[in-house]
């Protein structure tokens, strides 16, 4: 499997982590990444805000250096990089919304015979590991399991919605990374929050939104008593875990102290790639107690194992 | 609350407007308030998204181009997943916005400018660049000192680099952001 990719601005710098364990989860499932050669930002929120054409244009450009990589689809991990390149396209299906967005480029974009853009589809990481690889494939290369702790998967706003253009799981309650975290060997617990917004990139000019949002999200997750919070987008983990003291400060609740993963860290480290494929530590909400009680579990249930087997062993001689 | 004369201030041309630029059909809203109890924006709008989806269906421009909620709106789309009448309020929200600002009455200097900041960086490198926004956001409107708090960590964990990063393309990407500008002229 080949596919062209697209990191995001992000991922060069607030969410580092989230690129280095994406590459290596992809290179452990035989998931072949071409990055795109020189893309530039997809303008994320503010340029779909200002406007359509603009935030069409700057995808376009990114869709055609795509392909120059000759794969068929691209993919990032990141879902507002993968809301805005996907709706670029799916607008300029239109001919009339393409012709405009043509005029604000240096070559126009080719046409398809429909009359709208020839553009390659784009899918987020999560849904391509979903749609590619099984459960019972990642279940089975499992050799550190997530076992017994407790999380909550939050999904964000984005991955599968608008559901018309994000074509991937539920609107409402998506289940590709709980599903994940399953095989991997985590309780998943049932969460009402998984697709609530945590206040986007309005932390810039106001924190309180954010703080409000995510404050109500990771109380809901503390009382579901969940040990961790696992995320697939870079923004949300910034509200998440970044300025989760600020969360709690303008929630008016008592620090979370809440671990906020990117679910492919938890794939790294269940997977047993080596250190520099989690980057945990590039948290600064410590996980080492959390990932400390797994590995005391995981001693404890070997330990067992040993025990039994040097008890048959007796028995049978 | 003001009176209002509907028969002097309903202003039709303006909800075909909306309709033609969002490709929604305003008149399928029956009100039920679906957006409104779904949206997690509420709390902080000055006007509701129902309310505002009425405003424009009784054809009261200033209602609904002149508030800040179209500038708080997040960008989740849970108002358009859960319309019963298959309406993309969300769209209907953003095409709003764009009405607003041509009419100059942006309701929210400050998230505008952090969009113009964002974008501006976008223009001339070829990509975003988070100090570079924050820094630009606080010049320009000596707000944001919010995000002071959480710059010790995001700057001790190294989550932010300090240099933009420069792409080969970055003119051509500039000249997408001029003809734009040059378009809306």
């Amino acid at each position: 499997m080949r596919f062209a990719y697209y990191p995001g601005c992000s991922g060069h710098g607030s969410s580092v982590e989230y690129e280095a364990s994406t590459q290596a989860v992809c290179k452990a499932l035989g998931m072949e990444l071409v990055e795109v050669p020189d893309w530039n930002c997809c303008g994320s929120t503010p340029a779909h805000s200002v406007s359509h054409e603009l935030s069409a244009a700057l995808a376009a450009r990114n869709l055609m250096q795509a392909g120059k990589t000759g794969c068929d689809c691209m993919l990032t991990p990141c879902p507002s990089c993968s809301s805005n390149l996907k709706m670029g396209r799916h607008r300029m299906q239109d001919p009339d919304f393409k012709a405009g967005v043509d005029e604000l480029l240096d070559e126009p974009t080719p046409t398809a015979e429909n009359g709208g853009a020839d553009l390659m589809e784009t899918y987020s990481v999560l849904q391509a590991i979903t749609e590619n690889v099984d459960a019972a494939s990642i279940a089975s290369r499992v050799i550190r399991p997530l076992e017994g702790i407790k999380v909550v998967c939050y999904y964000g706003c984005l991955l599968s919605r608008p559901a018309e253009v994000a074509k991937f799981d539920d609107p409402e309650n998506p289940m590709a990374l709980d599903n994940i975290m399953k095989a991997l060997g985590a309780e998943v617990l049932p969460f009402a929050m998984k697709t609530e917004c945590c206040g986007a990139a309005m932390g810039i000019p106001d924190v309180n939104i954010p703080g409000t949002l995510s404050g109500r999200i990771l109380d809901a997750a503390k009382a579901a008593g969940a040990q961790a919070v696992v995320t697939a987008c870079p923004l949300c983990h910034m509200n998440l875990e970044l300025r989760q003291r600020q969360a709690a400060r303008i929630s008016g609740k008592e620090f979370f102290g809440l671990p906020v993963f990117y679910y492919t860290q938890l794939l790294a480290y269940a997977f047993g790639l080596p250190e520099e494929a989690m980057r945990f530590d590039k948290l600064t909400v410590n996980p080492a107690p959390l990932l400390g009680m797994i590995a005391a579990r995981r001693d404890e249930r070997m330990a067992a194992v040993i025990e039994n087997n040097r008890k048959s062993a007796g028995a049978a001689s | 609350m003001s009176n209002t004369r509907l028969d002097q201030a309903r202003d039709l041309d303006f909800k075909r407007q909306v309709e033609k630029e969002s490709g929604q059909n305003l008149s399928a809203c029956y009100q039920c308030g679906k957006c409104t109890a779904g949206c997690p924006g509420a709390q902080f709008y000055d006007r509701q998204v129902s309310q505002i989806m009425r405003a424009v269906q009784m054809g009261l421009k200033e209602e609904a181009l002149k508030n800040r909620s179209l500038w708080l709106c997040l960008s989740c789309s849970t108002c358009s997943s859960r319309c019963p009448n298959g309406i993309d309020v969300a769209a209907v929200m953003e095409t709003l916005r764009s009405m607003a600002r041509r009419e100059g009455w942006v309701q929210d200097r400050p998230i505008e400018s952090f969009w113009k900041a964002f974008l501006d960086t976008v223009k001339y490198t070829g990509r975003s660049y988070e100090l570079g926004v924050m820094a630009d956001f606080m010049g320009r409107t000596l707000r944001g000192w919010g995000n002071v708090e959480i710059a010790p960590q995001a700057l001790l964990k190294n989550k932010m680099p300090f240099v933009p990063s420069l792409i080969h393309g970055r003119y051509e990407v500039a000249r997408i952001f001029t003809r734009y500008a040059e378009k809306r002229r």
